[in-house]
């Protein structure tokens, strides 16, 4: 059977008999941009479809039907009509952090797609503080979106930038914490490390009733952290019109939208590492013939399966419910995910201790 | 409106800032302006600024003979077009003493149940899209859709109706018009506690909604509110009730009244009335009475000399016509006492204090509609 581990290897060494090592380093730098910026492309222009596709499902309607095959094409048309826009810079804007802030959003979302592993052995840099490279790189992403804010000059803008700064800095907390339960089951900061401990098992299905609280926790934090709705503060359509980038227009709010959705896969795509076990198809128990038929469907196919079943259930969220207040949505990170994912953090070092899960 | 240097002298206080929503804005469903002064999140002062689409809707009436001017208060309040007429018609009925067939006034008050039904499941969609839900936009509008047909059917526009016509309604029903109605029933029944799953239970939505936007009786009384708004503060004020017209008061109907004075009592008040209307529809669809739709009245109207006043209770309150008829074939002045003015002005008691995405669901729970308060 093929595999994208093998496929890399021989690449790898036809690579190093033509070429010198420092020349091999620099084209597989390139094939490895390459790739990364096709996929950006990739998932930009599927997930934007899925997200109208899921949309007009729930709400009783077709959705885009007209472009393409079954509206395929939609968003290569909405892309092309982006870029052909003229970009709008209003006037007593800070230019510079203006142009600057799309770009760093961006940056920080294709950051992380580095420790990402998307099939045994396809990945690009197994680096072995992955889990906290993930949630420091993050992080960076609201300095983007405040500098958005910010340099518009405009309130609305400021306000939506502001809600993002305190939601983004909360919900870091809760979604390191329960990333941390993972860390802590696994013995491991290594992406490649905790998808092998879930060889017999996911961790979602071994770790008990502490990593169903850590996975629910995560897939809050991770919507808000990604500003979706029901937690939309920094965007809130009715209330700020369009938030932080309310001032952008052109290639310059692709790349906004575009880094929303990016994120989310990011963010379901940790999910689903962590918790469904990444690429390690579904296994109970060792050596089982259960595990050796499931070993047919290429690691890929189950990373993708996982992380666009995440995400569907983000979209799930966000096409069902209101949008939270910005207090509501700060005291439900203080009052409630904040201590309940402590506490379970506590039960989650005892039951790895005791040696109670699988 | 205000150029950079008048909204910084406004803003006097330290850490206040003002900013402007509408009269372009997602929330406000209409030309409206506010100006808010915010301390961070927090509303310090509302200010509504009105007469973006002033049309002078009263003064064009009194060019218009009885019979015409009917027609431009379709488009006064959009959506509830039937009722405006209805009260249109009633006053100058009501100059003229004349006499209704009982079909035509069944047929009225159908069609005004139909349009509050249509209303408010605008209303419902667009406050669940204010607080951010924007599916159940959707699922009303398909209901929604069943009714303008009807209305199309009937009247042959699905907005701006001028079905109603002193002396009774302009034409007879459409043969499919019962079935139709049926149809819709059934259809909304199995429908409605779908809306209550999908937003009234939902733990946000009421989140949201509580304890936000309190309105005390005697401010609901002292502002001069009607409709929903003031019977969700506990103000008995249903014209239907209180001063009956038409049939209603041979109806079997409820009068809603919630004490809650907040945005979430307003919500029950909606969907409690949505029950209602549904059941006057049911006591009424089989029984429509045969006979004449249009009382013989004169080709021109002549109103004898005098003032003359009819109210109704449209979706939003109380809407009054008050008409001085010097004894011409046009009156000589004509006056709305629209409901979303009076409920609009409550508006910054209630919003103040508040946070920004609560000033929104306050906005959503009163139903604005912004023809109607300017007129």
């Amino acid at each position: 059977m093929w595999s994208l581990n093998e496929i890399v290897k021989s690449t790898d060494l036809k690579l190093n008999e033509l070429f010198k090592p420092g020349m091999v380093f620099f084209i597989e730098a390139i094939i490895v941009a390459l790739l990364a910026i096709s996929l950006f492309a990739i998932l930009g222009l599927v997930l934007v479809l899925m997200e109208r596709k899921v949309s007009s499902f729930m709400q009783v309607r077709l959705g885009p039907n007209r472009v393409g095959p079954k509206g395929m094409f939609q968003t290569v048309a909405d892309t092309i009509k982006l870029i052909v826009k003229e970009g709008m810079t209003p006037d007593n804007a800070d230019r510079f952090l203006f142009h600057l802030a799309p770009f760093l959003v961006m940056i920080v979302a294709m950051i992380l797609l580095a420790p990402l592993p998307f099939a045994n052995g396809f990945q690009i840099w197994d680096i072995n503080i992955g889990v906290l490279f993930v949630s420091a790189v993050s992080s960076v992403s609201v300095i983007g979106i405040l500098m958005a804010g910010w340099s518009s000059n405009n309130k609305y803008s400021l306000l939506g930038a502001m809600r993002s700064g305190a939601q983004i800095v909360s919900y870091e907390l809760s979604a390191g914490f329960s990333i941390l339960a993972i860390v802590i089951l696994s013995g491991s900061l290594t992406f490649s490390d905790i998808i092998q401990s879930q060889a017999n098992g996911w961790w979602l299905f071994k770790g008990h009733i502490p990593a169903l609280i850590a996975f629910v926790i995560f897939i809050i934090a991770a919507t808000a952290e990604t500003n979706r709705a029901p937690f939309d503060m920094a965007e809130a359509e009715s209330e700020l019109t369009a938030g932080f980038h309310t001032e952008y227009s052109g290639m310059k709010f692709a790349l906004f939208f575009l880094a929303e959705y990016v994120n989310v896969f990011i963010v379901c795509a940790i999910g689903a590492t962590l918790f469904l076990g990444g690429w390690m198809p579904l296994h109970f128990g060792d050596n089982t013939t259960f595990n050796h038929v499931m070993d047919y469907i290429p690691g890929i196919v189950w990373f993708f399966g996982k992380t666009f079943f995440l995400i569907f259930i983000m979209m799930w969220f966000r096409w069902t419910f209101p949008r939270l207040r910005i207090d509501q949505l700060l005291n439900l990170e203080w009052k409630y995910l904040l201590p309940i994912s402590l506490i379970n953090l506590l039960l989650v070092t005892v039951v790895a201790i005791s040696g109670w899960h699988f | 409106m205000y150029s950079t240097t008048e909204i910084v002298k406004q803003s006097t206080a330290e850490g206040e800032m003002v900013i402007n929503i509408g009269p372009q804005h997602p929330a406000t469903h209409g030309v409206l302006h506010f100006v808010i002064t915010l301390n961070g999140e927090t509303i310090k002062k509302v200010e509504p600024h009105l007469g973006y689409i002033h049309r002078s809707i009263e003064k064009m009436c009194e060019s218009l003979s009885y019979r015409q001017f009917v027609y431009v208060t379709s488009r006064m309040d959009y959506l509830s077009s039937h009722i405006n007429n209805h009260a249109c018609c009633l006053v100058t009925e009501q100059a003229l003493q004349i006499e209704l067939p009982a079909r035509a006034l069944v047929i009225r008050v159908l069609m005004d149940e139909l349009t509050r039904l249509a209303s408010h499941m605008l209303w419902w969609a667009s406050m669940a899209m204010d607080i951010g839900a924007l599916t159940p936009f959707f699922h009303a509008f398909r209901e929604r859709e069943m009714i303008t047909d009807i209305f199309e059917d009937t009247c042959g526009t699905r907005l701006t109706m001028n079905y109603m016509v002193p002396g009774g309604v302009l034409m007879d029903l459409h043969p499919d018009f019962q079935k139709k109605v049926h149809a819709f029933i059934n259809q909304f029944k199995t429908k409605l506690p779908e809306y209550d799953e999908l937003v009234t239970d939902n733990i946000i939505f009421q989140n949201r909604t509580k304890g936000i936007g309190y309105l005390s009786r005697e401010s609901a009384i002292s502002y001069g509110c009607t409709g929903p708004v003031a019977r969700a503060s506990g103000v008995s004020c249903d014209v239907r009730k209180h001063f009956p017209y038409a049939i209603y008061d041979k109806l079997d109907f409820k009068e809603i009244i919630d004490t809650g004075c907040d945005s979430w009592a307003r919500y029950k008040v909606r969907m409690q009335e949505m029950r209602q209307s549904l059941h006057i529809i049911e006591q009424l669809i089989d029984n429509i009475p045969e006979g004449d739709f249009q009382a013989k009245t004169k080709a021109v109207l002549k109103p004898p000399k005098g003032e003359f006043y009819s109210k109704v209770e449209t979706a939003r309150g109380e809407l009054g016509v008050y008409i001085v008829s010097e004894g011409a074939t046009t009156p000589y002045r004509i006056k709305f006492r629209s409901p979303g003015f009076s409920n609009l002005s409550a508006l910054e008691h209630m919003a103040v204090g508040g946070k920004i995405g609560d000033f929104v669901a306050v906005m959503g729970s009163i139903d604005l509609v912004i023809p109607d308060i300017d007129r």
